[in-house]
């Protein structure tokens, strides 16, 4: 498609939404994923919507839903001089209670960064005098990644190797969100990723147990404006149905190897999320054969209790219930070169988002 | 985090290369930058085809089209504003 064409299609999308949206009332549509959230920032959309169409954020961005007492953890583990700290680099800044791993690195901490948690294993191959904890964080579309790298370092029987395991499911922390907050959602945008994973039937108990349209949608302007329109029409017509907008990628059943590689390695735990407590089986534990892997076990460090820094409001923003805008520290003590929560250390966090794109921007 | 980028498949290497438990490796061309991705989630993957790579592994194969323009939104972008996981090759 040229340019001009695909100019002209995102305005027919836009008028579309418009039109689609007239005379029905005020709807909230959740996003749950932090690339997402990124893009309907970055692409206008999201100033493009009509006044009674309001999108807001959940808890997808995998770093903002990350418990203090993870985080925690992981510094205690980053202390130690037998250990190297590899991690996905947007965990780095985040804050626990009274450090960071960007801080204990400026100690003498070893904390690499790495793309994947295969070069995790691989760290741990090329440094067999010193043990790697990979930092196992994210939702179901690096999970298997993870699972790979366990099975690739027992394979290699590397005794080096050790995850401190913090993934994160999707459906149960969806569905605890209803449960507490049903009324103040009025659809989903799914994540495409996950979906990839997940297949789009996965969100088929949102949309019949709790009467929400669901439409997985890209990463493209286009795509993003679709699976919107789609959603704002279900809302309209008073239909709970789930669309899958990203059909190039998704399909119904997902991606079944790299399901049956998490089912391998992991089994499901209950887990703590930040602000929103511990939900049952919406974590991973891994599976009793693996649990020589888990670092928890072999450095004796336990998970604390989950911590907001006083005043911020991170824990509200993830689930939906304000924008970055109501919290007393946002733009003030809080900006992404002085963060003070996750939401505004992570890349993919919805108060990084708002300062980078809305904060100078009144009328918004 | 979840982010994925696509790019074509222009060898299979066959064996786990590195990993042998995590079956066939492909190299993978991302406009230039080939790539050593893992099969073993996508493991219906020939050459020739585009595929979605996160974190080292193909995990889904996409129509083409849509892989271009996907290829093309993420540079038009802008580099300036382009998430910083991007610039690294791809996101985690």
């Amino acid at each position: 498609m040229s340019m001009a064409a695909s100019k002209e299609n995102l305005r027919q999308l836009v008028s579309a939404l418009a039109e689609a949206a007239a005379g029905v009332g005020d709807m909230a549509l959740m996003e749950i994923c932090g690339t997402h959230t990124v893009c309907l920032f970055r692409s206008g959309i999201k100033s493009l919507m009509p006044g009674n169409v309001r999108l807001i954020s959940g808890p997808g961005c995998p770093v903002c839903v990350t418990s203090c007492g993870y985080l925690d953890a992981a510094c205690e583990l980053a202390a130690r001089k037998d250990v190297i700290i590899a991690t996905y680099g947007d965990m780095v800044r985040v804050p626990g209670r009274t450090d960071s791993l960007e801080a204990a690195r400026g100690r003498g901490a070893a904390v690499e960064v790495v793309y994947s948690a295969r070069d995790a294993v691989k760290l741990a191959r090329e440094n067999p005098g010193r043990n790697v904890v990979f930092l196992a964080v994210g939702f179901e579309t690096t999970t298997p990644a993870t699972a790979a790298a366990v099975l690739e370092a027992e394979a290699a029987g590397l005794g080096n190797f050790f995850i401190l395991p913090g993934h994160k499911v999707l459906m149960p922390a969806l569905e605890a969100l209803l449960s507490s907050d049903a009324a103040a959602i009025d659809g989903f945008l799914c994540p495409g990723h996950v979906s990839v994973i997940l297949g789009w039937s996965a969100y088929r108990p949102i949309a019949q147990k709790y009467r929400k349209p669901c439409v997985v949608v890209g990463f493209e302007p286009a795509n993003m404006l679709e699976g919107i329109l789609r959603l704002i029409r279900q809302v309209a017509a008073g239909q709970a149905k789930v669309e899958n907008a990203y059909s190039v990628a998704v399909t119904e059943a997902g991606n079944a190897p790299a399901r049956a590689m998490i089912e391998r390695v992991f089994e499901p735990a209950a887990t703590q999320w930040r602000a929103m407590g511990s939900i049952p089986a919406s974590g991973l534990a891994l599976r009793g054969c693996y649990a020589r892997f888990d670092a928890r076990a072999k450095f004796r460090v336990e998970f604390g209790p989950d911590y907001e820094p006083p005043g911020c409001r991170c824990g509200e923003v993830i689930q939906g219930r304000i924008e970055p805008p109501s919290c007393g520290l946002f733009g003030v003590r809080c900006s992404p070169a002085t963060p003070v929560g996750p939401c505004m250390v992570s890349s993919e966090g919805t108060c990084a988002a708002w300062y980078k794109y809305n904060l100078h921007r009144p009328g918004r | 985090m979840c982010l994925a980028v696509p790019g074509r498949i222009v060898e299979i290497l066959g064996g786990g290369g590195s990993a042998p438990a995590l079956g066939p490796v492909a190299t993978v061309d991302f406009q230039g930058s080939r790539v050593e991705v893992s099969l073993a989630m996508a493991p219906e993957a020939g050459i020739g085809q585009w595929v979605l790579v996160h974190a080292g592994f193909a995990i889904a194969v996409l129509d083409e089209d849509e892989a271009r323009r996907t290829w093309e939104y993420l540079q038009a972008g802008g580099a300036g504003e382009m998430p910083e996981q991007l610039q690294a090759g791809g996101g985690k």
